[in-house]
């Protein structure tokens, strides 16, 4: 592995480290959210500079947290070239009946613009809370939904161990990669056909791991005697801090703060 | 195939709080036709030696040149170069894809670009090989194999492409006595035959002794020692500061020794262990 992965919780400490999971859970979702209320570029560039001031506090590497982008780089590609074709506005330059619009330019600019602060806080989110405290702090703010029958330990379970798994799925993809390409398998030449074509090398024994590996899992959960239904006590119980109150804080006054200045500029 | 290994470093995951260094100035000289076991601990930096000599890693510093040409390049000579590595990772049978046994052992040589009859030529002569009857395999689903059947299934695919270097990563892992020692076998007339590049790597000694002339020691991504199999695994206390118990014989005659029996330590396969103790014995039994 020679970069951080979407998904991945390093083990450190760090003040966002120790901060309880349901408050970073909370900011991360207005911080997710925002983007979408930003217009201008100084919010745009307020906002970016918040997260990165975010980063540093969880003493994550910059470089490689900005790395996980490329995880979505052909959705913001896509993305960039539907906003960039099909906004109207003032034409640019126009070819073959297609015009290219300065508009579209923006727009696209701006869903790349989200689409990698969404990867960037969600990466920083897994970066400093570990699966267990992820699940801890949704089952915590989903818990009033049991009320009305939701299954919320039952989603919450589903999700920690498709959280717990993507490591390990990348992890496999690159070995399997690497076995397939000392056979002679080519996956970056070709047009795009070939090139999905030769990704079932891939795909397939990862597709047979995954479904032996679930197999597997669910026979040790039954093993253990797991059972769904019971409410669980917890080793470690959460409780808001002074400085889980200050992270709340900083993080509101920070949001209002750049919407303030959307609405005033 | 020559292959030089010049002051290699690797580091995984370099500038995140997860780095870590496998390879710390490793230096080799591998010749063609040569039977070389690589040992060491867990996470000593064997497989990434292995990924290292096969170009699929690129090093952190240093370099593996393959009959004069970097392995790790994007060039047509670097390619070529590659192709003719064979490496199996540990559980190869993990990489199986296809719908027939066929197909998947062909699947290699198909990327080699050879004919359809040089092709096929080549899958029979693997699966015999692996010591699996082209007439009844050739056409059955490979996921439907026992574990020990897709394993040579998985070899066979690699064996298929005639390389001038084979790397096997602990081949034995998870396979029963019988087919380990069943497998080691073949390993050794595969190597014989066709005269290639054996390098094994694997932390059972006794394998290592059985098949490889010229054992390097590994110890925390640095060679710890380079030479004669007999000399590296017959040093108990050699082995013992990298990490490695003895191999069973020759613990059994050092035991011996410390008994008071004139025995000589630097024998390593069961047999030269018999030899060692019918001859001791008669020499006591003449006194």
């Amino acid at each position: 592995m020679n970069l951080l992965l979407p998904g991945m919780y390093v083990a450190a400490d760090s003040p966002l480290h120790r901060l309880d999971p349901r408050v970073k859970m909370g900011a991360a979702l207005g911080l997710m959210a925002l983007p979408f209320a930003v217009h201008t570029l100084p919010g745009s560039l307020l906002l970016a500079a918040l997260v990165a001031a975010l980063a540093l506090l969880a003493r994550a590497p910059m470089l490689a947290l900005l790395r996980t982008v490329r995880t979505v780089f052909w959705l913001a590609l896509l993305m960039f070239f539907f906003y960039f074709f099909t906004t109207p506005g003032r034409p640019l330059i126009a070819w073959g009946g297609v015009g290219v619009t300065v508009e579209g330019l923006a727009a696209g600019a701006t869903q790349v613009y989200r689409i990698c602060l969404l990867v960037v806080v969600a990466s920083l989110l897994t970066y400093t809370t570990s699966p267990a405290q992820l699940a801890h702090g949704l089952e915590a703010l989903f818990g009033p939904l049991e009320r009305v029958r939701f299954p919320v330990r039952e989603m919450v379970l589903v999700l920690t161990i498709a959280l717990r798994f993507v490591p390990t799925l990348f992890a496999e993809i690159e070995i399997i990669s690497k076995a397939q390409r000392a056979r002679g398998a080519d996956f970056t030449s070709g047009g795009p056909w070939r090139r999905l074509r030769s990704l079932v090398p891939i795909f397939v024994p990862i597709f047979v791991s995954a479904l032996r590996r679930a197999e597997e899992l669910a026979t040790a959960m039954d093993a253990r005697g797991f059972r769904s239904a019971p409410r669980r006590t917890r080793l470690h119980r959460l409780s808001l801090g002074r400085n889980d109150l200050v992270a709340c804080l900083v993080v509101l006054t920070a949001a209002l703060l750049i919407l303030g200045l959307e609405r005033w500029m | 195939m020559l292959i030089r290994i010049e002051n290699l470093r690797y580091i995984y995951a370099p500038g995140t709080p997860l780095a870590r260094t496998a390879l710390d100035g490793v230096s080799l000289e591998l010749h063609p036709g040569e039977r070389v076991g690589i040992v060491g601990q867990t996470g000593s930096g064997k497989s990434t030696l292995a990924q290292q000599i096969a170009g699929l890693l690129a090093p952190t510093a240093g370099r593996v040149l393959l009959d004069g040409t970097a392995a790790y390049e994007r060039t047509a000579a670097a390619r070529a170069q590659r192709r003719r590595i064979g490496l199996a990772f540990q559980h190869p049978e993990q990489q199986i894809f296809e719908q027939t046994v066929f197909k998947e052992v062909a699947f290699g040589p198909r990327n080699l670009g050879l004919a359809e009859a040089e092709v096929a030529e080549r899958v029979q002569w693997a699966l015999e090989m692996v010591g699996l009857d082209p007439a009844v395999f050739i056409e059955r689903v490979p996921f439907a194999l026992s574990g020990g059947e897709m394993r040579r299934v998985a070899l066979a695919g690699i064996l298929a492409m005639r390389p001038d270097v084979l790397i096997l990563d602990e081949p034995t892992a998870g396979l029963d006595p019988r087919g380990r020692w069943e497998l080691l076998g073949r390993v050794g007339s595969w190597q014989a035959e066709t005269g290639m590049t054996l390098i094994l790597i694997s932390h059972h000694l006794d394998e290592v002794a059985r098949l490889a002339e010229r054992v390097v020691l590994l110890a925390r991504g640095r060679v710890a020692a380079d030479g004669a199999a007999g000399q590296v695994l017959g040093d108990s206390q050699l082995l013992h500061s990298a990490g490695l118990a003895a191999p069973q014989p020759l613990a059994l005659l050092e035991a011996l020794r410390a008994a008071g029996w004139p025995v000589r330590t630097d024998r390593l396969l069961p047999e030269q262990v018999a030899a060692e103790i019918g001859q001791a014995w008669r020499q006591r039994s003449r006194s």
